[in-house]
């Protein structure tokens, strides 16, 4: 069995400091991680590797630093590691993404792709399904639990109150949320294989056979026209001193409004 | 492109009920049409599900399409997909809006990848430009930033759109529409998902979306038993209690208290944040209630700046008193 897991580098979106006069990421300084939904997505893999045998490949798309993602993962106990690396790539939006990454995955003879549900530097939840399409399989997001039977997945699909148990046919991709498992840390010997033994294989635009029209800013539909942080001012009537005389001049304030 | 015309509405419905984002982004597509000068249309997919065809004609659509089929009685990616990009590609829409519920997200982007064109996920706002085009608004980055997004040459615009930012229009009972019935063009086979199950988890007995008045904690509450002082004055103020992600990722509270970027958008009538500093991806989630009150020890803390009220003092020594006050004036009135 073959598991593929695609994973994205981000910034720690905690920590992230926007320029106020450019409006853009401060990304110096900040740190990279790999993308938590995405985490549970390979850890899954590696269970399944563990429990009933497969080999885990471990795909991303970012900068040549984003390399130290995949050292990460290959660290966890993923086998093979891709770095999609392009100048061509950049600027990409989900469709564009989901595009280059699909022509990655047509590469192998894959059984399960997995992909976290969703990016916290973007959190749109799109690029799986948008990939599961492109490769016309089928798709089962918001994943918390997996059980294979044969040739099936018996999968726990969460819902705004409750969840769906599907039965689902491999191939499939499938997207996960962090109720899916607890990640682990890597082992001392792991972080010693994934530098020492393990290789991560840098893939560009050529190796790929795309049209650099197809991927990157140009292949994207959707265009990023502004940004700006967000303003909710108000003038604000701000209470100091003592706790009694504060409190009374506030439910005042409010019982002067009709607010209560 | 100039084929593509009028306004599409998911209008996701679960067990026969329709689901209430699809109502509000109705009645912005209502909003956007009539800024266009087109029509807003609904899109019904599912199973005996005609009779809530009125209803959405009432929140503000002109037309309903209904795609009535067994095979469609529950959602399922593959199905649903089938449909609604076989009518789109026949009657070219220029707008498809969905909520962006747990379905929506999981059924638009499929949708957008088969039509090769765009979709923006979650948004806050939408409106049109001078030229026409879909201006499609959302944060990102946790908040921290506001994105414009356009899809200049791909058809039909597509976007998700956060639950309860938009406002449903008022009921019209004497609205009038049409209302379109499909032939689904669907067999087993096209279908490669097998629900089997369906579990209702307890729906939980918060619903801050809807509330009028809201007292939440964040860090500054410090425990679990600090939310029992912040419950005391929800009850005092006849509201419910919600909290910042950082109470919540802490395991002081559960998440269907969360309010913010990654929990719920409330708009309440009062909003009192008690120990909240103010992190963009809060303020994100509450920034249009109708008046804000911060308490926080902080003279600094970026909460004041959106507050239209705030007291500067311990919350264990304020709220207390708030209580006491709030109960005074509460038992004059009714003397």
């Amino acid at each position: 069995m073959n598991i593929l897991v695609f994973i994205k580098q981000v910034p720690d979106t905690n920590e992230v400091k926007i320029d106020p006069v450019t409006k853009t990421l401060i990304r110096e300084g900040v740190p990279s991680i790999i993308n938590p939904d995405d985490k549970n997505a390979l850890e899954e893999a590696i269970k399944i590797k563990e429990e009933y045998g497969a080999k885990v490949i471990v795909i991303t798309m970012g900068p040549p630093q984003a390399e130290t993602a995949l050292r990460e993962a290959l660290a966890m106990g993923a086998d093979e590691a891709y770095l999609l690396t392009d100048r061509v790539f950049a600027g990409a939006d989900t469709y564009a993404t989901a595009k280059t990454l699909a022509k990655m995955a047509k590469k192998f003879d894959y059984d399960i792709i997995f992909c976290g549900r969703q990016a916290i530097d973007g959190d749109t939840a799109q690029v799986g399904p948008q990939l599961a399409e492109q490769l016309n399989i089928p798709q089962v997001t918001y994943v918390k639990e997996v059980k294979i039977e044969g040739d099936t997945l018996i999968v726990k699909r969460a819902l705004e109150e409750g969840y769906e148990v599907i039965k689902v046919k491999m191939p499939v991709l499938l997207t996960a949320i962090k109720e899916l498992n607890t990640p682990r840390y890597p082992s001392i010997k792991g972080i010693f294989d994934a530098y020492r033994e393990k290789e991560v294989k840098i893939v560009t635009a050529a190796d790929l056979g795309v049209d650099p029209q197809e991927v990157g800013l140009k292949g994207s539909p959707t265009k990023v026209i502004s940004t700006t942080t967000p303003e909710t001012q108000r003038a604000g009537e701000i209470f100091t001193g003592n706790v009694k005389e504060c409190v009374q001049n506030l439910v005042q304030r409010l019982v002067e409004k009709h607010v209560i | 492109m100039n084929e593509y015309k009028d306004i599409w509405v998911f209008a996701e419905q679960r067990e026969q009920r329709l689901m209430n984002v699809s109502l509000e982004i109705l009645g912005e597509a209502r909003k956007l049409a009539d800024k266009k000068g087109v029509k807003a249309y609904a899109v019904l997919v599912g199973y005996g599900v005609k009779g809530l065809a009125d209803e959405l004609i009432k929140y503000g659509a002109d037309v309903v399409y209904v795609i009535d089929n067994p095979l469609l009685k529950n959602y399922t990616t593959e199905g649903y997909a089938k449909v609604i990009a076989d009518l789109a590609n026949e009657i070219k829409p220029e707008v498809i809006l969905y909520g962006a519920t747990y379905i929506g997200r999981d059924l638009a982007p499929r949708i957008a990848s088969r039509l090769h064109t765009g979709l923006t996920a979650d948004c806050t706002g939408l409106d049109i430009d001078e030229n026409g085009l879909l201006l499609q608004i959302r944060p990102a980055f946790g908040g921290n930033l506001i994105a414009t997004i356009i899809c200049p040459e791909r058809r039909p615009q597509m976007a998700t759109v956060r639950p309860g930012v938009m406002k449903k229009a008022p009921k019209d009972e004497k609205r009038k529409g049409e209302i379109i019935e499909i032939q689904a063009n669907i067999k087993e086979g096209d279908i490669r998902t097998q629900i089997f199950d369906i579990i209702k988890e307890a729906k939980s007995k918060v619903n801050i979306e809807e509330a009028d008045i809201i007292v939440s904690g964040g860090r500054g509450v410090g425990g679990a038993e600090g939310f029992k002082l912040i419950q005391q004055l929800a009850d005092a103020l006849g509201g419910v209690v919600g909290a910042s992600r950082a109470a919540v990722d802490a395991g002081w509270i559960s998440s269907d208290h969360q309010v913010g970027q990654t929990g719920k958008t409330v708009r309440p009538k009062l909003y009192v944040a008690c120990g909240i500093s103010g992190a963009i991806q809060h303020i994100a989630g509450m920034g249009n209630a109708k008046t804000i009150v911060a308490i926080n020890k902080n003279p600094d803390a970026p909460i004041f700046k959106v507050a239209d009220y705030g007291i500067v003092g311990d919350l264990f020594k304020v709220v207390p008193a708030l209580i006491e006050e709030i109960k005074r004036i509460k038992n004059n009135e009714m003397a």
